[in-house]
C-alpha cells in the first residue's frame, strides 16, 4: 500500500476535502449564489452580462410535451450537446458529434436513434441527473468545435480548461483531456487525463489519470509535457470575470477553446475538485493563503489575472 | 483577511453540550441508581414476618408493626399473604401497622407479611419535627434514691446525652454493678428500666426491635435496642455494650412506642421472621425506585410498552448517524446515499447480520436485473421508481415465502427492509453502473455495506442499547461529537492514499 504522511501533505500545502468544504466553500460561497452555478441555463444568462461567452443555446426543453419539438429541431443538426441544466459532475451530458442517416453519432462513436435521445431528455426532466433529484430542464447547445491544436491531444470530446478562481483570482489551472475510459467526458474521476497548467504561462506541468502520474496520453499516445495554451492571459481574465457575475468566492471555471469563437465558458462549479493539485504537483493552500493575505483585493479582472500570473505562479 | 467569525463560542457550546450530556447521565446514575452496564445485579433482602395465633371464634384484628423507614435500608415492595382476611396498612403518627381483619376465626391461624429491603447506606429515618417529650416516672423509695444516685453518678462523668447514656449503661452492667443498681435491675426489666431512667434524667428514650439479616434464616426473633434522642435525631444503641449505630446487617423492624404485635380476638399470638438474600437487576431496581420520583422525567419507562420498543430503535439511530459521519468525514469511505447505510443497519438489527446480509444482497441483485429490463422500457423516472418499489415488494414477498418453505424463519424478516430506500438504492446503483461502470458500483456498494455493518455492530451491542435507552441524555454528547466532527478540516484517511503520488513533488 502506498501512503503519504499528513505532515508531508501539509508541507506541500495540499488542500483536502474537509478543509475545502469548511474553510473555503462554506466560508466564501454564498448559499444563495448556488442556483446560479448549479443551473447551466442561469449561468449562461448571468455571465453574458459580463462579456463571458458560452456555447450557443439551441433549445430548452422544460416540459415533457416539448420533447417532440426536439425531433424537429435536431433534424438538420450535425452536432450538439444535450445537458441537464442542474446536472453535476458531467452527469447526463450527451454529446452528438455527427449523423449517420437517421441516427446520431455520439462522441464515443456509438450510434443512437431519436427514441434513445428522447428518453434521455425524459430522464433529465424527471430529475435523474439533478442534485437531489429535483425536476430539471434540458438544454441543447451547439457543439463546440475544439481548437485543433488542443483537440489532437484528446481522444474524443472537447478538451476543457478548469481554472480554480478564489475571490476573483485564478489560482490554479489544468487541462482536462477525454479518454476512452472517460467516454469522451472531461471528468477526472471518470478517467479523463488532467494536465496541470502553469498559472503564469499556460504551459503544461504534469499529467495524471486516475490520480496516477502519466507522461503520455493513454489513447492518442501524445506527449503531454509541452502543451501550451494560447492567449493565456485572456482566459485567466475571463475566468476572473465570472467572479463578478456570480459572487462565488471559491469556484471552478470550465472553459473550452472553440476553433471559431475563441474561449467559451462551459460551466461553473461551486465545489471544484481537488485533483487539480495532483495535476499541478502543487498544493492549493499557499496560493489561497496568499490571496487571503492581501490587504486590498485588486479591483479589475485584468489586475487579478496579472497578479496571478506574476505572483501566484511563484508559489 | 477573512477568517470568519470566531469559533470559540462554537467550541464552548459543544463542550457544554457534551458536559451536560455526561453530567446529567452521571447524576441520574448516582441519584436513581441506573446502572452503567447491563445485567448488573443488586442485593435485596426479602423478609417474611409470620404471625401465628389461635382464633377463639370471635372477630379478629391482628395488627403488626411494620418498618416505616429503617436506617440503612429502603423498602422496595410490601405484600401480605393471608387468605380470607381483610388487609390494609395503616400509617399512624409514630408507627406503621399492617392490619388483618376477619369476622369468624377458629383454630390456628397463620398470616404472612413480606417486604423487600435494599441496603442503602444513605437511607435515614425522617427526624421528628419537634423534640419528643420525656415522661418522668414516679419512683417509690428506695428505688427513687437509687435512681437519683446512679443518674447523678452518670451525669457527673458525661457531657452529652450520648455519653450520659453510655455511662448509665456501663453502670448498670453486672461487672460494674454497685449496690444501687443491684437493687433496681432484674433480668427482664433491664431495658424498660434503662428507658425510664433516661427519660427521668430528661433524655427522650425508647426501645426498638431489630432483625439480624442472615441469608436463608427461618424462625428468627427480634432483638431489642435502645434509642435516645440527642436533640437532632434518634440514635440507636446496643443496650448491653452501649455501642452506637446500627450494624449493616441489622434491620430495625420496629421503632417508637407502638407494640410489635396486637391480636384482638385470638390468643397465643406469636411473630417470627424468615429472610432470604435475593439479587435483582439493578435496572429493574432503579425503575421501581424512580416511580413517582421527580428524577424519572427523562425515563422512557413511563411510556406504554409499544412506544418504548419504538424508542429503543429510534434512540439507536444517532449512533448509526455518528458512524456514518465518522466513516465519511474522517475515514473517507464512499457510500451510495448518505444515510442509506443507517437504514440498512436498522434493518440488520431486526434481521440479525448474516440473514439480513443475504436477504439484502439478493433483493438488490434481483432488483438490479429487473431494473435492467425497466430501463429498456423508456419510462418516466417516477413511474420507474414506483414500478421498482412494487418489484422490490414482490421480491421480498417471494424470498419470505421461499425462505419459509425451506424452513428458514429468517426469510420472514426481510420485510424489515425499507422498501422505498431499497428501490432508490437499486435505481441509483443502476445509474451508477451505466455512467461510471461496475467498479464504482462495487466501491460504493461495498462501502455502504461496510458502513452499515459497522453501524449494525455498534447498534446491536447490548451496552449501546442499554445506554441510549436508559441515558437518553448521552445523545447530547453524541450530538456534540458530530458537531465537532463537522469542524474537522484535517486529511481523511483515504486522502492519505489518494494524494500519495504527491510524494514525487515533495
Amino acid at each position: 500500500m502506498n501512503w503519504i504522511s499528513p505532515r508531508t501533505l501539509k508541507r506541500l500545502g495540499m488542500l483536502n476535502m474537509n478543509k475545502r468544504n469548511v474553510d473555503y466553500i462554506a466560508r466564501y460561497n454564498e448559499r444563495s449564489s448556488y442556483p446560479l452555478v448549479d443551473n447551466k441555463l442561469k449561468t449562461k444568462l448571468a455571465v453574458a452580462e459580463y462579456g463571458v461567452k458560452t456555447p450557443k443555446l439551441l433549445q430548452t426543453v422544460r416540459h415533457q410535451h416539448q420533447i417532440s419539438g426536439f425531433r424537429d429541431m435536431a433534424r438538420d443538426l450535425a452536432g450538439f450537446a444535450i445537458k441537464p441544466a442542474k446536472g453535476s459532475g458531467g452527469k447526463g451530458i450527451t454529446v452528438i458529434t455527427g449523423r449517420d442517416g437517421d441516427s446520431f453519432v455520439k462522441a464515443s462513436g456509438t450510434r443512437e436513434g431519436v427514441p434513445v435521445l428522447e428518453r434521455h431528455l425524459t430522464n433529465i426532466l424527471a430529475g435523474l441527473y439533478s442534485l437531489a433529484g429535483a425536476p430539471d430542464v434540458a438544454i441543447v447547445e451547439s457543439l463546440v468545435e475544439s481548437d485543433p491544436s488542443l483537440a489532437r491531444y484528446s481522444h474524443q470530446g472537447v478538451p476543457d480548461i478548469r481554472i480554480v478562481v478564489f475571490q476573483g483570482y485564478p489560482v490554479m489551472a489544468m487541462l482536462r483531456l477525454a479518454t476512452t475510459a472517460s467516454d469522451g467526458k472531461a471528468n477526472l474521476h471518470q478517467g479523463a487525463v488532467g494536465v496541470g497548467l502553469d498559472i503564469g504561462t499556460g504551459k503544461s506541468l504534469n499529467a495524471v489519470q486516475f490520480n496516477r502520474p502519466i507522461t503520455l496520453h493513454p489513447d492518442t499516445g501524445l506527449a503531454l509535457g509541452n502543451i501550451n495554451i494560447d492567449a493565456w492571459g485572456e482566459m485567466l481574465e475571463m475566468a476572473s470575470r465570472c467572479y463578478e457575475a456570480t459572487g462565488l468566492g471559491y469556484m471552478g471555471v470550465d472553459l473550452v477553446v472553440d476553433a471559431n469563437e475563441g474561449p467559451l465558458l462551459l460551466e461553473l462549479n461551486a465545489r471544484p475538485g481537488l485533483a487539480i493539485q495532483m495535476a499541478n504537483g502543487r498544493g492549493l493552500l499557499p496560493r489561497l493563503r496568499a490571496v487571503e493575505g492581501l490587504k486590498r483585493l485588486h479591483f479589475t479582472p485584468r489586475e487579478r489575472a496579472d497578479y496571478a500570473m506574476e505572483t501566484l505562479s511563484q508559489l | 483577511m477573512n477568517q470568519g467569525p470566531s469559533r470559540l463560542p462554537f467550541y464552548i457550546a459543544v463542550f457544554l453540550l457534551i458536559a451536560a450530556g455526561i453530567s446529567l447521565a452521571v447524576w441520574r446514575h448516582v441519584e436513581l441508581g441506573i446502572p452503567w452496564l447491563t445485567g448488573e445485579q443488586r442485593p435485596v433482602w426479602m423478609v417474611e414476618a409470620r404471625v401465628d395465633f389461635d382464633g377463639s371464634n370471635e372477630p379478629v384484628v391482628a395488627s403488626l408493626n411494620v418498618p416505616e423507614q429503617p436506617p440503612g435500608f429502603l423498602i422496595l415492595t410490601e405484600q401480605a399473604a393471608s387468605p380470607g382476611y381483610g388487609f390494609s396498612i395503616i400509617d399512624k403518627s409514630d408507627s406503621r401497622r399492617a392490619e388483618w381483619t376477619k369476622r369468624d376465626v377458629t383454630g390456628p391461624q397463620t398470616l404472612y407479611f413480606k417486604a423487600q429491603f435494599i441496603p442503602d447506606a444513605s437511607a435515614e429515618p425522617v427526624p421528628p419535627e419537634q423534640p419528643p417529650e420525656t415522661r418522668r416516672l414516679f419512683w417509690e423509695e428506695p428505688e427513687a434514691t437509687a435512681v437519683r444516685e446512679i443518674l447523678a453518678q452518670a451525669e457527673a462523668r458525661s457531657s452529652t446525652p450520648e455519653s450520659m447514656t453510655r455511662e448509665l449503661i456501663r453502670l448498670m452492667q453486672p461487672d460494674t454493678r454497685i449496690q444501687n443498681t443491684t437493687l433496681l435491675v432484674s433480668e427482664e426489666n433491664y431495658l424498660p428500666l434503662l428507658v425510664n431512667m433516661l427519660n427521668h434524667s430528661g433524655i427522650p428514650a425508647r426501645t426498638a426491635d431489630g432483625l439480624k439479616l442472615e441469608d436463608a434464616r427461618r424462625r428468627q426473633h427480634l432483638t431489642p435496642f435502645l434509642q435516645i434522642y440527642n436533640g437532632e435525631r434518634w440514635l440507636t444503641l446496643n443496650p448491653k455494650t452501649a455501642e452506637q449505630g446500627v450494624p449493616d446487617d441489622l434491620l430495625l423492624w420496629r421503632q417508637g412506642s407502638g407494640s410489635l404485635l396486637d391480636v384482638v380476638g385470638g390468643d397465643s399470638s406469636e411473630v417470627s421472621f424468615s429472610m432470604i438474600r435475593q439479587t435483582i437487576p439493578a435496572l429493574q431496581l432503579a425503575a421501581m425506585q424512580s416511580e413517582g420520583n421527580g428524577l424519572g422525567f427523562l425515563s422512557f419507562y413511563e411510556l406504554p410498552i409499544e412506544e418504548q420498543s419504538m424508542f429503543r430503535m429510534l434512540l439507536l439511530l444517532p449512533l448509526g448517524a455518528f458512524v456514518v459521519a465518522f466513516m465519511r468525514m474522517v475515514i473517507g469511505i464512499r457510500t451510495s446515499g448518505t444515510f442509506m447505510p443507517v437504514l440498512i443497519a436498522v434493518a440488520f438489527v431486526q434481521t440479525t447480520l448474516i440473514p439480513g446480509l443475504i436477504a439484502f444482497l439478493s433483493i438488490v441483485s434481483i432488483g438490479l436485473l429487473m431494473r435492467g429490463y425497466l430501463s429498456s422500457l423508456n419510462l418516466l423516472l417516477v413511474s420507474r421508481i414506483s414500478a421498482l418499489i412494487i418489484l422490490v415488494i414482490f421480491i421480498t414477498a417471494g424470498l419470505s415465502v421461499f425462505g419459509y418453505q425451506m424452513g428458514f424463519n429468517t426469510g420472514m424478516t426481510v420485510t424489515f427492509f425499507p422498501m422505498v430506500i431499497i428501490a432508490w438504492t437499486i435505481e441509483r446503483m443502476s445509474i451508477l453502473w451505466e455512467e461510471e461502470g461496475g467498479q464504482e458500483v462495487l466501491v460504493q456498494g461495498s462501502g455502504s455495506l461496510f458502513v452499515a455493518i459497522c453501524a449494525y455492530l455498534l447498534m446491536s451491542a447490548p451496552l449501546a442499547g442499554h445506554l441510549t435507552f436508559n441515558f437518553p441524555e448521552l445523545h447530547f454528547a453524541i450530538l456534540g461529537l458530530i458537531l465537532l466532527m463537522g469542524q474537522y478540516t484535517g486529511y481523511k484517511l483515504s486522502e492519505l492514499r489518494r494524494f500519495a503520488p504527491m510524494k514525487a513533488y515533495d
